[in-house]
Parts: C-alpha cells; sequence; structure tokens
C-alpha cells in the first residue's frame, strides 16, 4: 500500500508528547526513575571530567612546573578520585542504557498488544473508511519512529539538559562574561536550527507526498504488469515514471540536503563560538579581571565545547520529536476509536430436552442450540431452543446515517428456509447479510432472531450462531487443517477432513504437496481462487452453524466443479435457515424465497417458479436479458 | 552485486566524487582547528599576548568558514549523490521489468517486485549517503588525528594504539554478535507483521467466526517473540556506550599523568596537552562510527540482493535479429506444442496441434485447470513452449518484433485492469493516436458508448485506481473496447464477458461477426452460449484438446461439451 500520510508533523504535540511520557511511565514509573537517576550520575560525571582538565592545570601542573618537578603523588591521588568518578559515570551509562532497553521493548509490546487488541474489537466500519496500507504503517513506521523517541530522543534530551544546566553552572562559576558570550552564540546556534530544520520540513513533507506518489504508481503498474504487456505499453509507462521519480529526486535531494547540512553548520558555529570565547577570555585573563586565570580560561574552553555539543544534539532532536510525535498521534488516534458495542446478554448455549419438553443447558455437543437470557421481570434464566426463524422488519440503513442505502426491507426466514438474494452489484444484497450478523448496526426497525431483538444477543453469539462463507476468501498463515479448523477451534483432525470431503476440498487438499499439513502463506497464495473458496465452504461446515450466510460462496468455482459441491452444499444447507447471494441463477433455483433487489430495495420476491411467471426483473436476469454485475 | 549497483550512479559520479572530497576538506580543517585552538593556549594566552589570540583566531575562524563551507558542500552532493542513485536504481529495475516476459513475472510476486522498488531502494539510498559521507570522513578522520598526536608527541600516541586496538576488537565482538542476532529480529518482526496484515484483510472472517481473542493470543506470542529478540539484541548494543566512554576516560586518565610529566619535563605545552583531549575524541568516536557504519551498510546487503537480482534479470523471450515487423493474416496454427511454466514441471499442455484460419471465430470451453489461458498466451508469445511451434500468418512467432506480434493480437485478459486516469487515457492505451471518432466506434462495437455516455463527464470521467468506480460488466466492455483500437488480425477474450449479460454478450459477438470480419477470434468462455454460434469450438480437458469441431458436432459426438451444455441449458428449457 502507497503511504499517504495526512501529516507529517503532529497536531497537538504538547498534549501528545505528555500522553507518551504518561503511557511509558503507566507501567515503568519505579525503572524511570533510576533512568534519570542514571542519566544525572553519568552527565555529572562528565562534567566532572571537564572541571578536572582545570584543576590538572591550575592546581597541579603549574605549580610542578612552577616547582620545577617534584612530588606528584596528590596528582595521582587526585587522578584515583576521578578515575572513581569516571567508574560511577560508566556504571551510570551502562545502567541507564540497559534499563531503558527493558522500558522502550516493554513499552512497544504493550503498545503493540493494546492496539491489536483495540483493532480486532473496532467495527467493520472502521476497516471500511481505512485503508489497510494506512492501518499497518501504524504498526510498522509509526511504532518504528516511537520507538526511536522513547529509547534515543526523550533520554538524550534528558541528557543533553543535564549537560547543558550543569556545564552553564560550572561556567558561571569561573566567568559570568564568558558565560553571557557563550550563551548569546548558543542562541544563534538554535536559531539556524530552527531556519535550516524548517526549510529541510518543508521539504520532508513534499518528498513523503511525492514518495506516495511514486509508490503508488508502482503498485498499479506492477499489479497490472500483464495487461501493460499485452498492450506493448512499456515505453509510455517507462516514460510516465521517469517524470514522477525526477519528481521524487527533486524533493528528496532537497529535504536531503538541508538535513545533511545542519551538523557542519552547527559544528562550526561551535567552532565560532570558540574564538570568540578565547579572545575575550584572553583579554580577561592577561589583564587578570576578576582574578581570571590561564588555566580557568583553558577549562571555559573546554565547557565552551561540552556546552555546544548538546545544544546541536538537542536542537536536532527537537526536529525528530516534532515528527515522530505526528506518530503518536495517528497510533493514539487508533487507540480512541471507539469500540464495537455490544450490550446484548442473550447467551448461545448447547442444550438438551429434559423429558418433560422442556430445555436445559448441555455441557457436551448435542446439536440442539438454545439462546439462554434471563427473564427481565423475575430475573430467572430462562431457554429458548434455536430455531432459525429471522425476521427482518422494516429494516433501513446506510453506511452514512444521512445516506440511507437499504430502505423498508422485509425479510422472513422460517426455520430451515434457503432464501436468496439476487440483483446488480451494489443492490444491496451483501450489506442485508451484514445487518443480520451485525458487522453494521441498522438505522430503523428491527431484526429478530427467535423472537429475540438481535441488539439483545451477544455479538460474539449471534455471529457464532451464523455460519459465514465470504465473498472474499481470507485464509491466515497455517496449515490447511488450521485453516479449516478455523470454524472450530476443537474440532478433531476426522471432523476437519470430514467438512473438507462435504465442501469437496478433500481432492485437491489430498493432492498438495503435503497434503492437510500442507503450510499456506500470503493469504494463500499458491492456491486458485476456486480452491480457497471450497477451504471456505469447508469452515463453514466444520463450524456447523444453525444458520448459514453464503455470499457468492461458489462464484469462482466452475461450473464442472460446482456440480461436485453442489450435493456437499445441498446437505450442508439442509435442514438450516440459509441466506444466499449468488451470481449464477442455477444455483439458487431451488430457494425457498428468492429475493430480487434494485438500489436498496426489494422489488420482487416469491420461488422460482412465480417469479419466471411474472415475467419481471427476475424473469430477465434469469434469461439473461440484464446485467447482474 | 556491487558491480550491478555500482553501475547504476551514472550520471551521479561527479557529486559522488565530490561528497568525499569536500568531506576531507572538512575533516582536515576540523583536525587544524585543534591545533589551532592548543596555538592559541600556548603562544596567545599562556604568553599574555593578546595580538596573537586575535590572529590566531582570525585563522580559525577562517578554518572553521571553510571548514562550514566544506561540510555544506559535501552535505549537498551526498544527498544529490545517494537520491539520484536511488532514483536511477527504481529506474532500471521498473525499465527491465517492463522488459520482463510473463513467466520472468511470474517468478517474483507482485509485492516482491514493489518491496524493491520502493523499502529495499530507500535501504540502498541510506547506505550509499553513509558511504560517501561517513565512510571517507571517519577513517580520514582517524588518521589524521591519529597523524597528529605522532606530530606532537610520539610516545603519547603509542596510548591511542592502544586504546584503538582494545576499542576495535570490543567493538568487533558486540557488533558481530548484535548483527546475527537482529538479522533474526528482522524475521520475527516480519511474521508479527504478517499476522497483523492478514488480520485487517480478514477481519470479516475473524469477527464471523468470533475469533478475535484467538487472534488475539496469537498476536501476544508474535509480540513477544518479537520483543524477547530485540531485548536480547539492545542488551548487547547497550555495552556500546559504556564501552566507549571507558576508553576515552581511561584514555585521558593517561594522558594527563604522562602529559603532566612531560609539561614538567619541558617536552610538552599546556594547549597541546588540551588538543590532545580534542583528538582522543576525534579518534574514538570516529572508531564508534565505523564499526555503526559496518553493520548497517552489512544489514542493505540483502535489499542490495535482491534488487541486484532484478536489473540483472534478462527476459527469456529472446527477439530474433532480423526480426519481422509484420504479421500478413490472423491464420494460426499450432504443431506438437507442450508446454510447462517450470521446467520438469508437469506439462499443463501437452502435444497441441491446431490449425486455424484467418477470420475465423473460435470458441474454447473447458474446466478451471484445463489450461485455456495458458493455450491462448502462447499466441501473442507471452509464453514460449517447452516443445512444439506456434505460427501467426505463416510464420512461427518467434521469428516477429515482439511489439509487432503483440500489437497484432490483442487480448484482453481474465484479470482485467484499468489504470487511474480517464476513460479515454485507458482506451488509448489500444492506440495512442486514435481519434475521437475512432474510440466511439471501438466503444460502439463493445457495447460499452452508451454507459460511458451517462457517465458524469462521459469518456472524461476518471477511472479510480483498480477501476472500483465501475462494475465488473462495464470494465470488461471498456477492456474489450481498448482491444478492439489496436486494429488487430487476431482477437482474444479470455472469459472477458463473464459478468456481461447474455443479450449485451451476443450484441458484442454480432458486432464482431459484422464489423470484424477479417479479424481471427478466440473467444474463452464458460457460458456455453458465449460460444456456441462460433466457426468452431474447441474444448479443452487437461491440457489436451477433447474436442474440435462446430456445436452441432460437439453436441452429438464430444461427452464433456453435451454435459456442460445440458448442466447449463436444463434451466431455460424449462
Amino acid at each position: 500500500m502507497a503511504e499517504r500520510r495526512k501529516t507529517a508533523r503532529a497536531k497537538a504535540p504538547a498534549k501528545t508528547f505528555a500522553r507518551v511520557v504518561k503511557y511509558v511511565l503507566k507501567y515503568y514509573k519505579f525503572r524511570y526513575i533510576f533512568v534519570v537517576l542514571f542519566i544525572i550520575l553519568s552527565a555529572l560525571a562528565n562534567v566532572r571530567g571537564t572541571m578536572f582538565m582545570r584543576s590538572l592545570i591550575d592546581d597541579y601542573i603549574v605549580p610542578l612546573v612552577k616547582a620545577g618537578g617534584g612530588d606528584f603523588g596528590p596528582l595521582l591521588r587526585a587522578m584515583a578520585v576521578m578515575a572513581g568518578i569516571y567508574a560511577v559515570g560508566v556504571f551510570s551509562t551502562w545502567a541507564y542504557n540497559r534499563i531503558l532497553v527493558g522500558i522502550t521493548q516493554g513499552t512497544l509490546r504493550n503498545l503493540r498488544e493494546e492496539m491489536f487488541r483495540h483493532m480486532e474489537s473496532l467495527p467493520i466500519k472502521y476497516f471500511d473508511t481505512h485503508s489497510h496500507g494506512e492501518i499497518m504503517s501504524l504498526y510498522t513506521n509509526d511504532t518504528d519512529t516511537l520507538r526511536q523517541l522513547i529509547s534515543q530522543s526523550i533520554p538524550q534530551t534528558i541528557n543533553g539538559m543535564m549537560m547543558l544546566i550543569s556545564t552553564i553552572f560550572c561556567m558561571i562559576r569561573l566567568n559570568i562574561p564568558l558565560t553571557v558570550m557563550t550563551l548569546a552564540m548558543g542562541a544563534v546556534m538554535i536559531l539556524a536550527t530552527r531556519k535550516i530544520g524548517g526549510l529541510s520540513g518543508k521539504y520532508f513533507v513534499m518528498q513523503q507526498k511525492r514518495l506516495g506518489e511514486v509508490n503508488g504508481y508502482i503498485e498499479e503498474l506492477i499489479e497490472g504488469q500483464k495487461v501493460v504487456k499485452v498492450f506493448c505499453h512499456e515505453d509510455e509507462s517507462i516514460e510516465d515514471f521517469v517524470k514522477i521519480n525526477d519528481e521524487l529526486f527533486d524533493a528528496a535531494k532537497n529535504a536531503n540536503k538541508y538535513g545533511n547540512i545542519l551538523m557542519p553548520i552547527m559544528g562550526n558555529l561551535g567552532h565560532i563560538s570558540y574564538v570568540f570565547t578565547s579572545i575575550l577570555g584572553a583579554v580577561l585573563a592577561i589583564n587578570g579581571i576578576g582574578g581570571f586565570t590561564v588555566g580557568s580560561l583553558a577549562s571555559f574552553l573546554q565547557l565552551n565545547r561540552s556546552f555546544n555539543m548538546p545544544v546541536s544534539n538537542m536542537s536536532q532532536q527537537v526536529n525528530f520529536i516534532v515528527m515522530a510525535l505526528a506518530g503518536a498521534e495517528r497510533i493514539f488516534e487508533l487507540l480512541d476509536e471507539k469500540k464495537e458495542t455490544d450490550e446484548g446478554d442473550v447467551m448461545l448455549v448447547q442444550a438438551k430436552f429434559r423429558p418433560d419438553g422442556s430445555i436445559e443447558e448441555s455441557p457436551i455437543r448435542t446439536g440442539v442450540w438454545a439462546w439462554k437470557y434471563m427473564r427481565s421481570d423475575t430475573g430467572e434464566v430462562e431457554y429458548r431452543q434455536l430455531e432459525g426463524d429471522i425476521i427482518l422488519d422494516k429494516v433501513d440503513f446506510g453506511y452514512d446515517p444521512d445516506k440511507i442505502v437499504l430502505h423498508d426491507i422485509e425479510v422472513y426466514a422460517k426455520p430451515g428456509q434457503k432464501i436468496a438474494f439476487v440483483g446488480a452489484t451494489g443492490a444491496g444484497k451483501t450489506t442485508i447479510t451484514n445487518l443480520i450478523n451485525r458487522f453494521y448496526d441498522i438505522q430503523d426497525g428491527k431484526i429478530r432472531y427467535d423472537g429475540i431483538n438481535i441488539n439483545k444477543i451477544k455479538k460474539g453469539e449471534l455471529r457464532r450462531s451464523l455460519g459465514m462463507v465470504l465473498q472474499e476468501t481470507s485464509l491466515f498463515t497455517g496449515t490447511v487443517m488450521e485453516n479449516i479448523r478455523y470454524g472450530k477451534p476443537d474440532a478433531s483432525d476426522s471432523e476437519v477432513k470430514a467438512a473438507a470431503k462435504l465442501a469437496g476440498a478433500d481432492d485437491f487438499i489430498k493432492r498438495l504437496p503435503e497434503g492437510y499439513d500442507t503450510m499456506l502463506t500470503g493469504n494463500g497464495s499458491n492456491l486458485s481462487q476456486g480452491q480457497r473458496q471450497l477451504l471456505s465452504i469447508a469452515r463453514a461446515a466444520v463450524a456447523n452453524p444453525p444458520a448459514l450466510i453464503l455470499d457468492e460462496a461458489t462464484s469462482s468455482i466452475d461450473t464442472r466443479t460446482e456440480k461436485i459441491v453442489q450435493d456437499g452444499m445441498d446437505s450442508l444447507m439442509k435442514g438450516r435457515t440459509v441466506f444466499v447471494i449468488a451470481h449464477r441463477l442455477s444455483t439458487i433455483k431451488n430457494s425457498d424465497v428468492i429475493m430480487v433487489m434494485d438500489h436498496g430495495r426489494i422489488i420482487e420476491r416469491g420461488d422460482h417458479d412465480t417469479l419466471i411467471k411474472q415475467k419481471g426483473v427476475y424473469w430477465q436476469l434469469y434469461t439473461g436479458l440484464l446485467e447482474q454485475s | 552485486m556491487l558491480k550491478t549497483l555500482m553501475a547504476e550512479i551514472k550520471e551521479y559520479k561527479k557529486p559522488s566524487l565530490l561528497a568525499p572530497l569536500f568531506v576531507s576538506i572538512e575533516v582536515f580543517m576540523e583536525i587544524l582547528i585543534p591545533f589551532l585552538m592548543s596555538k592559541i593556549v600556548d603562544m596567545g594566552i599562556s604568553e599574555g599576548n593578546l595580538k596573537r589570540v586575535v590572529i590566531i583566531g582570525l585563522l580559525m575562524i577562517a578554518a572553521a568558514c571553510i571548514s562550514l563551507m566544506g561540510g555544506v558542500l559535501a552535505g549537498s552532493f551526498a544527498a544529490e549523490a545517494s537520491m539520484g542513485f536511488a532514483k536511477n536504481l527504481r529506474e532500471t529495475m521498473f525499465r527491465n521489468i517492463q522488459r520482463f516476459s510473463f513467466s520472468n513475472l511470474d517468478k517474483y510476486s507482485t509485492s516482491g517486485l514493489v518491496t524493491r522498488l520502493t523499502t529495499d531502494v530507500t535501504n540502498l539510498q541510506n547506505a550509499y549517503q553513509m558511504i560517501i559521507r561517513m565512510c571517507i570522513r571517519s577513517p580520514l578522520m582517524l588518521i589524521s588525528a591519529f597523524v597528529m598526536t605522532c606530530i606532537i608527541r610520539p610516545s603519547l600516541a603509542l596510548v591511542y594504539v592502544g586504546a584503538i586496538i582494545f576499542l576495535g576488537v570490543a567493538l568487533y565482538f558486540i557488533m558481530t554478535r548484535a548483527h546475527s542476532i537482529f538479522t533474526q529480529v528482522f524475521k520475527k518482526y516480519d511474521d508479527l507483521n504478517a499476522g497483523v496484515q492478514e488480520n485487517i484483510s480478514g477481519i470479516r472472517t475473524v469477527k464471523a467466526f468470533v475469533r478475535e481473542d484467538y487472534e488475539i493470543k496469537k498476536f501476544k506470542i508474535a509480540a513477544g517473540n518479537v520483543y524477547e529478540m530485540f531485548m536480547k539484541a539492545e542488551t548487547i548494543l547497550v555495552s556500546n556506550m559504556p564501552v566507549m566512554q571507558f576508553t576515552v576516560y581511561s584514555c585521558i586518565l593517561l594522558i594527563s599523568y604522562i602529559g603532566a610529566r612531560m609539561i614538567v619535563g619541558g617536552t610538552l605545552t599546556t594547549g597541546q596537552l588540551m588538543s590532545l583531549f580534542t583528538y582522543t575524541m576525534n579518534i574514538l568516536m570516529s572508531l564508534m562510527i565505523i564499526s555503526m557504519a559496518f553493520v548497517m551498510i552489512s544489514m542493505s546487503r540483502a535489499s542490495g540482493e535482491r534488487i541486484a537480482e532484478v536489473i540483472n534479470e534478462t527476459t527469456d523471450l529472446a527477439a530474433p535479429t532480423d526480426s519481422i515487423k509484420e504479421v500478413k493474416d490472423g491464420s494460426i496454427e499450432f504443431r506438437n506444442v507442450s508446454f510447462a511454466y517450470k521446467k520438469g514441471r508437469n506439462n499443463c499442455l501437452t502435444n497441441i496441434n491446431l490449425n486455424i484460419k484467418s477470420g475465423e471465430t473460435i470458441g474454447i470451453i473447458g474446466g478451471t485447470g484445463s489450461s485455456k489461458s495458458t493455450l491462448v498466451q502462447l499466441i501473442p508469445r507471452l509464453y514460449d513452449p517447452v516443445e512444439g511451434e506456434v505460427f501467426v500468418g505463416g510464420l512461427n512467432v518467434k521469428s516477429y518484433d515482439l511489439d509487432a506480434l503483440r500489437g497484432s493480437v490483442a487480448m484482453v485478459l481474465q484479470k482485467n485492469v484499468l489504470f487511474s486516469g480517464t476513460v479515454k487515457e485507458n482506451l488509448k492505451w489500444g492506440d495512442p493516436n486514435a481519434t475521437d471518432e475512432e474510440i466511439v466506434k471501438a466503444c460502439e462495437y463493445a457495447q460499452a458508448h452508451e454507459f460511458i455516455s451517462a457517465m458524469p463527464n462521459g469518456y472524461d470521467t476518471r477511472i479510480e485506481q483498480g477501476g472500483t468506480n465501475v462494475s465488473g460488466g462495464q470494465r470488461q466492455r471498456i477492456c474489450i473496447a481498448r482491444a478492439l483500437l489496436m486494429k488487430p488480425r487476431i482477437l482474444i477474450l479470455d472469459d472477458s464477458t463473464s459478468a456481461v449479460d447474455t443479450k449485451t454478450d451476443a450484441m458484442i459477438r454480432k458486432a464482431f461477426r459484422e464489423e470484424i470480419p477479417d479479424t481471427t477470434k478466440l473467444i474463452i468462455a464458460q457460458r456455453i452460449t458465449s460460444v456456441q454460434d462460433a466457426d468452431r469450438i474447441i474444448v479443452m480437458d487437461g491440457g489436451e484438446i477433447n474436442g474440435f469441431g462446430t456445436h452441432e458436432e460437439l453436441l452429438a459426438a464430444n461427452d464433456i461439451y453435451r454435459e456442460v451444455y445440458e448442466s447449463q441449458m436444463k434451466g431455460d428449457e424449462e
């Protein structure tokens, strides 16, 4: 998928940043205190080292030179102290990095899990309105920038701040005018970063946009590569590609150029700051103003360098942080998406009949299903046998509440009946079946399952009662066996095989290199569309649900194979309430009721013979006078 | 691999060379600056000579300005060179993919090619930028700084030799261990992402079977694996910084002590000691960066290999030297043709012999897997037969210029694709110079004119990516019109009217009969009605021709044909 990122910069960076910090601290507050502590120790050791240079020259070397040699004992003792301080510094650096690894990876694991868990609970609508590439990049790019934010940018900023504060503190103690000078140059450096960072950001956004265009073009063309060849359209597509590729080059060149020149500019501004400081410092030292010594100047110059480094580091981090926060913002947007509502409490259970005909729950599979609910008046648990009586009563629906696409839908499915929907693409056939299993919620009207409003049934239970064979077959990485078992996790191998036989899939599965243990990858890319559909049917068969929805279940199976599958399908449908959508009308001819749909309305209904006699739309479709898809 | 990739630098050789050149200037100035710093201290400040401080200061500012210029220019050239390199990689790959044959294409998956053109190129681009900037800068910095320390005090330089060896060995161990784990990390990470991808595209299935909890459990395991592996790898990498600091601090302490003795002994100045500290940082930092660059570059190696593979893939349809540029007529002949998609695999087509006259209409039917599509794909040389020969217009297809052959054999594929752009732009794929009248005429034959005219902007209506805003039947008819615009000698429809209603289907076939009588028409269909009025019909079964004759002949003599006919016609005759 092409990345079409909406923004490269965060809309509310401060708020998002606070939320990131809060998220990290939620699980790792205690550990983070140690991180900060060790960062401070590490920074202090570093600054203390710089200060050591001053005393090395002023307190030891200069006296020794004056004395013309002598006792190196005090110097050695001072160095031993320094070695101790350095050891603390090295240990602190190791410690905070080590703790941070755990915090970062742990936070990412928590975040990934939370994202995934939340994603699984979102309504289908979310997936309709967000491209797969968009959702995917939350898990890849955005999580990755967040990792850098947590593991590098934040600690480096803390470290930089510590270095800055302690350096400034030391500088002030040494000399105030020089400190002012250094700070002024620091301000210039920050201004330069902002200026260049702004330009770089502008081109960066442009680069991302162009990159999206190029990736989109590549995807489209590679996908249709065979068509390109058949039409000898290679030269034209190369020409178009070269054009957008050149545009990408321009934007990428500029974005990287401004990114690249930042470091040298900062570094050399630092050098210039050093020169100014030395000249001013020399004036002070030579004239002995304020008791400023040569040794102090030497160590002030070191401080000047250790001041410039974090300034240039941190100003770069700031640019990155703003960009990373845009990713964090998108992740939080996902986490803030509203979950699929599920206020139902009616459960689906296995049941058996007592001798007196009443129903009781059964711990083992009996093949008899019952709804279990609490009576609102008495609070007693009651059971009602699942029969498969499904009614849509004056249902209106629109994906967008203001744009109703299904009008006044009335469907009465008696237990065991086969109900078919036919009509042109976009007439609303699939939409109706998606309302029954509550992929979408209706705007108006009622849907009743055995007399129970489906809103009162727990969503998972409702869906468990409806086997679905969808138009698009989704297979998961795993063996053929595991994929069929998807319909019923506790199915035995022989149950799976029986279901495959029923669906007419057993033949081709046996011919696969490792039979039922053949691994499927990439949504079963090694299978044909027809074979995938057979697996999908087997999956529904093994689930053995009380009711079935078949949405173009056999559309990619050729007519000869379909004949073979048909028997299996018939036995699968026997005794169940079934909703069928089919393109090939021969497969739905024997339905109890056929609904002809047009623009979201049911325009004809009846069985095959009645509808043929009517000589209406169904008759036209059946005789091939009207186009279906 | 390296040679293939290097060849793509092309017009960016100049910036690729200028970048390191300016990097070198920058490095020399950066080495000069600490030297000047020491002079400021020794010759100016220590001696209380303000004039010298100012003069050396000005020299230093000059050096800083040159260094800045060098850095800015190096940065710009490096950006140009690496982005240009990436541009060329994309272009060369794209061009080569356009030359791929169908069997070349079958070797790579669509997503595999897309990854090569996108992610892999980005990896190489970053590695290249790293090479021309850092890989020159760091070694040069290391060497120059080392040389400077030698100039100041050769005996002190020995401390650095020790430090370099220690740090080098330590980094080598850390990096090699981390690297081997990181390659595993990426595999686990890919698994994790594949799992997410599956769930996004299969969300309806997950929800329909109420398997959310199961998927979450699966994901938790995958996320846990990624966590474990990352922890392992990063825990090793964590030692980098402390090891580095340890070395730096040790150097500082050693040099402080030895330096102090030397200063007291009068063989070293205070300023020199300070510049030695700076060089310490320079040397050890460079070593660190080199080791990191090494890891990054070796990680992009896999990307490089994948890209080189595409660039070096040669199309396996060899074009003859003195190719024939014109196809005389639409006659087709198969002589003892056998075909397999991969050598050594089972034959998809076995011993096919066919003779089709120019202008004939031929229907082809057969079940899935009977190799109907494979049969017709040999005609425009989308694949070459393994055995036997295919003739078009009386000549072996291999003797034609490929563009000439494919320009005369129009094919509407089973997997119809429209590209984003207007309807007219899509149609012009058939003939870029087609006039509006020609376009309308072709659409009328394909029964597409009516609905196109009814679209909001008629022929200028935009088709969305993947052609999602037209129905299946409409898409098929646009694709047929597109093929008709090629004015082909042979027209092949591979199950291209399956979504078109029978009446329109019949009208399309009528138009074919009346308007392009001289074109040979091959029609693959599932529906018997689509082929029964053809001059002759081929019945395919398991890669062989099971029957070839008129509708009546086949109905009388061919079991498969009769079976299909009866199963489809039963309903209509009630």
